[in-house]
């Protein structure tokens, strides 16, 4: 736009050696630098559109892998049979039976990463000092970031023979164990998203609290948490599809036997252990086995999915009401 | 909540009633600081009992035999040899498949793309594919890396898997960096002339390189301790052999044959030991718990450090 009127940078050389013909010159270079920079937007679309090849993708190869196993299993059974044995002679398709370790599991993990979760975002938020802050965020990001497998070998290795002191009936393998771990696994992810919906709460409302004589923790609790509670409840809901979605913790510490039970002191296995344990036999492509994990993939897909949609609306309702 | 005496606080005991409802609020307030400290505390704990029982467990293991013998049959002498280079290696093609798109992308989002319909499709793309469980990610590189390309259980899979997987990670901080570049910057080198390419890769990048850094290396550090869609493409196998050495082409070019060996890395290793009924290898898998720890943690020190210092030297 600008280059036609002063194009200041050329190709060295062409100003010298045609200094009589100008237009022709410039010309050539305008068209070759517009030229060069359709091309890199266009590469850069590109690179903006692999994440859509890869949602396309995914969904395609669920999908289509599913539609397979769906010829072979009426739907109905899939979702009212409570027996999950694809690999017996009397195979049973009832994904309630992984849906409930699921479920179990994940209600654990909210039990400890809720309330320490807001705990944590109301402290660090409105009553910890600087100093303490400082160091408390990065520290508890750097929690964040131990790999899930770390967190089985805890769970495992530690928590379940804790617990079995305290308890001990307890089985090796437990959702108990597992969901306490997953819990503590989503604490910073909880706290960071509570916190920062909560510091999105302008000033002026605590000063007017305060004004009013209230003390930190009336100003806290009844001016800023409702104010931020749609950002609070979009950051539980996040945790949830994180539970859900959790991988590793869940295949150590709860065992892979499915088995239809709410009960945390049970082994049991949920939808990605299942998963995990599918794959680490050796299923031939193309078989019934092989596909399970498919629709296991999509019922999970679709579970957070709805999630994840209903916590970026809460998020941007946060976000747009100041 | 307020009593109705404060209303007459001229009298002695208003005044008293006030003080004390001050006191007991003050005492409220007080106490949830206590329960606040005692959260962050539960969680050094939690975090000091993890590492404290890798490191009970794991130190005995830890020696220089650990880190250049191959896994074994028996727990005493096995090693992690081929899941550090296997984890090498396939960084090495994550982060030069995830950095350039990631980047990129992020670019494309803040500075050129126009507000249409395309656009917000990708937008709200990046953020649900940042929500998707990692495990889908497995399932896709198995369906379509593994059987539709046939690049198998491979480097090369394994790698562009995780691409994948860290690739909104990247963007997202890409576009927050870009954000805090202020217009005057690039209105002073449209200005000068440039065009949209050169305030771009003469201001925006260079600029923005240490938030996008960050992103780069928290999304590296995820990658490299994630478990499970590299096992979901059915790589836990036992691996006793390093790949090809790029050097080992014959006429001195860099040989690709590695990309499709097979391969293990640090957090499959750990999880085929933890999975050994033998408690013996359970201290192997302690131990290179150990070193998958010290890896992600100090990508991740890095990356806090990159972000803190350069936030406090950038002055616009």
């Amino acid at each position: 736009m600008m280059s036609s009127i002063l194009p200041l940078k050329h190709p060295p050389g062409t100003l010298a050696e045609t200094p009589g013909a100008l237009p022709q010159g410039w010309s050539a270079a305008r068209l070759r630098r517009r030229l060069a920079e359709r091309a890199i937007e266009t590469l850069l679309m590109l690179a903006a559109l692999v994440s859509v090849f890869t949602t396309a993708a995914i969904v395609a190869i669920l999908v289509w892998e599913s539609v397979v196993f769906f010829r072979t299993v009426p739907l109905l059974d899939f979702l009212t049979d409570t027996q999950w044995t694809p690999l017996f002679d009397d195979a049973h398709f009832g994904i309630i039976a992984l849906l409930s370790g699921t479920l179990t599991t994940t209600i654990v993990a909210l039990l400890v990463a809720v309330p320490l979760g807001t705990i944590l975002a109301i402290y660090l938020s409105e009553f910890a000092p600087f100093r303490v802050r400082e160091v408390a965020k990065p520290f508890l990001e750097l929690l964040g970031g131990i790999p899930t497998i770390v967190y089985g070998y805890f769970a495992l290795l530690f928590v379940t023979p804790v617990l079995q002191k305290i308890y001990p009936e307890l089985p090796g393998f437990n959702m108990l164990s597992a969901g306490l771990v997953m819990g503590i696994m989503i604490i910073p992810y909880v706290s960071s998203l509570s916190e920062d919906a909560m510091r999105a709460v302008p000033m002026s409302m605590r000063e007017a609290s305060y004004a009013m004589g209230a003390t930190r923790l009336q100003t806290a609790l009844f001016v800023v948490t409702p104010a931020a509670l749609s950002g609070l409840a979009s950051s539980y809901i996040l945790g949830i599809s994180r539970a859900v979605g959790e991988t590793m913790v869940v295949a150590i510490a709860a065992g892979m036997q499915p088995n239809f039970s709410f009960n945390p002191t049970e082994p049991a296995a949920t939808i990605t252990a299942y998963i995990v344990q599918v794959a680490l036999g050796d299923l031939p492509h193309g078989s019934i086995g092989y596909q399970t994990i498919f629709a296991a993939g999509l019922t999970l897909l679709l579970i957070t999915l709805v999630f994840n949609i209903l916590g970026h609306f809460l998020r941007k309702r946060f976000r747009e009401a100041y | 909540m307020i009593p109705k005496s404060i209303g007459a606080s001229s009298s002695e005991s208003g005044v008293a009633e006030m003080r004390r409802l001050i006191a007991r609020h003050k005492t409220w307030d007080w106490l949830f600081g206590l329960l606040g400290t005692l959260a962050l505390l539960f969680a050094t704990l939690v975090f000091a009992a993890l590492f404290g029982q890798m490191l009970i467990n794991g130190t005995p293991q830890l020696s220089w035999e650990f880190f250049t013998s191959f896994p074994s049959r028996r727990a005493a002498s096995a090693g992690i040899l081929s899941a550090w280079v296997g984890t090498i290696l396939v960084m090495l093609v994550t982060a030069v498949v995830a950095v350039p798109l990631g980047i990129g992308a992020g670019i494309y989002l803040e500075e050129y793309a126009r507000k249409n319909l395309l656009t917000d499709i990708i937008e709200i793309n990046v953020t649900n594919l940042a929500g998707v469980p990692s495990i889908i990610y497995g399932l896709l590189a198995l369906g379509l890396f593994v059987y539709q390309f046939g690049l198998g259980q491979s480097i090369a899979a394994a790698g562009l898997t995780l691409a994948l997987l860290i690739l909104p990670v990247v963007i997202v901080a890409t576009r927050e960096a870009i954000r805090t570049i202020p217009q005057n910057i690039r209105e002073g080198a449209y200005a000068c002339g440039s065009s949209k390419w050169q305030v771009v890769s003469h201001h925006i990048i260079p600029y923005s390189l240490p938030g996008i850094m960050t992103g780069v290396i928290i999304g590296l550090a995820r990658a490299i301790g994630e478990t499970a869609p590299i096992i979901t493409i059915g790589a836990l196998t036992f691996i006793a052999f390093l790949p090809p050495s790029p050097f080992s082409s014959p006429d001195h070019l860099l040989s690709f044959e590695w990309l499709l060996a097979p391969f293990t890395v640090m957090p499959i290793q750990m999880f085929n030991w933890i999975s050994r009924p033998e408690e013996a290898f359970q201290a192997n898998a302690a131990a290179a718990g150990l070193v998958l720890l010290v890896m992600t943690l100090s990508m991740n020190a890095l990356a806090i450090w990159i972000r803190y210092h350069f936030r406090k030297k950038i002055k616009w």
